[in-house]
C-alpha cells in the first residue's frame, strides 16, 4: 500500500509540511517494498487550483492514504470520491523518518 | 428575483458501477438510448430501497429536506422504469452532489483521519494502529445553530406571560394560559403593538 506524506524538503530528516495543495514535496513511501520516492510539488506556487492538481498528481501513483497537516475545502470531496484515505496531523515538528517510523509499529 | 440556490446533496459512497445495458434487443438495428440516472438518485435509491430506511432518515443522511428527498426517489424510480420498459440503457453520472465521509480522532498520536469506505468499519489508527480512536464530530456548530433556532420564545400581548415556542405551532395558535388570549412571537415586529 502507499502512503503520500507532505514534507518541506527531500530528504528523510525534513519535516511534515501543513499544507497539502502547496506543499513542497511529495513522499510517496510503499509499506511492503519500504521503497520512498520524493516528488516535488509543481504547485507550489500556483495561484489557484494547486489542491486539485495535487490531488491529481497523488492519485496517478495510485496512493491510498495521504498524510497532512491540513486539507482545503476542494480537496476532501475529490479525496472521498477517489476513495484515498485523509490522515490529518497537527505536528509540524514531525519528521518524515518519524512518520514512517509510526506506520510501521 | 432568482429562485432560491440549490441545496447540494450528500453522497456517502459513489457506486461500484458506471451503468447497466440492457441485451437481447429484439428490434434489430435498434440503436440504445441511454437514461442518464444522477449520482443524487442513485444514492436516493440505495438509501430507501437497499438500506431500507424511511424517506425521512434518507433525507438527513443526504443533507436535504425530507420533501426534496421524495423528489429525488420519485425521480429515479421513473428514469428506471423508463430503462426497463423501452429498454434503454442506465448512465449513472452528473447531479449536484458532493462526497463526505466520517472523521475520527485518534488519542494517541493526536491524528485526524476520515474513512473513505463506508463498508469496513474504522477499529485503529491508520497511523500508530491504535484502537483508542474516537469518532469525531465536525458538526458541532451546525447543531448549536439549530439550538438557538429554536429557541424562540411565545409571549402574550395582554399579560406578558411566555413560554418557550413549539417548533412547528404557530404562536398565534397558543392561547395564553393566564388570560385566553393569542400570543405572539417575542422580539419581532407585529402589527399590534405590546
Amino acid at each position: 500500500m502507499k502512503v503520500a506524506i507532505t514534507s518541506n524538503g527531500n530528504s528523510l530528516e525534513s519535516k511534515l509540511d501543513q499544507r497539502f495543495g502547496r506543499c513542497g514535496y511529495f513522499t510517496i513511501y510503499d509499506t511492503e517494498t519500504k521503497g520512498i520516492e520524493f516528488l516535488p510539488n509543481p504547485n507550489k506556487d500556483a495561484q489557484e487550483g494547486a489542491g486539485p492538481a495535487s490531488v491529481q498528481l497523488v492519485a496517478s501513483r495510485n496512493v491510498q492514504k495521504i498524510i497532512s497537516g491540513e486539507f482545503g475545502i476542494k480537496i476532501k470531496s475529490l479525496l472521498d470520491s477517489l476513495k484515498i484515505q485523509m490522515i490529518v496531523l497537527k505536528q509540524p515538528e514531525k519528521s518524515i523518518r518519524e512518520i514512517i517510523d509510526m506506520l510501521h509499529n | 428575483m432568482s429562485p432560491r440556490p440549490f441545496r447540494l446533496r450528500k453522497i456517502s459512497n459513489p457506486p461500484v458501477i458506471s451503468g447497466f445495458k440492457p441485451y437481447g434487443n429484439k428490434k434489430i438495428g435498434g440503436k440504445t438510448e441511454s437514461v442518464f440516472l444522477h449520482l443524487e438518485e442513485y444514492e436516493a435509491l440505495r438509501l430507501c430501497d437497499y438500506e431500507m430506511l424511511n424517506h425521512h432518515q434518507a433525507s438527513i443522511l443526504m443533507a436535504v429536506s425530507r420533501p426534496t428527498l421524495t423528489r429525488i426517489y420519485s425521480k429515479a424510480r421513473q428514469k428506471i422504469a423508463e430503462a426497463l420498459v423501452q429498454g434503454k440503457q442506465i448512465i449513472i453520472e452528473g447531479g449536484k452532489i458532493y462526497f463526505d465521509s466520517e472523521w475520527y480522532s485518534c488519542k494517541n498520536c493526536g491524528c485526524f483521519f476520515n474513512n473513505p469506505d463506508k463498508q469496513e468499519e474504522i477499529k485503529e489508527c491508520p497511523l500508530c494502529r491504535n484502537s483508542n480512536i474516537l469518532n469525531y464530530e465536525p458538526d458541532n456548530e451546525e447543531t448549536e445553530e439549530n439550538t438557538t433556532r429554536y429557541s424562540d420564545i411565545c409571549i402574550c400581548p395582554s399579560c406578558g406571560y411566555e413560554t418557550p415556542h413549539r417548533c412547528g405551532c404557530p404562536c398565534k395558535d397558543e392561547i395564553c394560559p393566564e388570560c385566553g388570549t393569542n400570543m405572539v412571537r417575542k422580539g419581532r415586529p407585529h402589527k399590534r403593538n405590546f
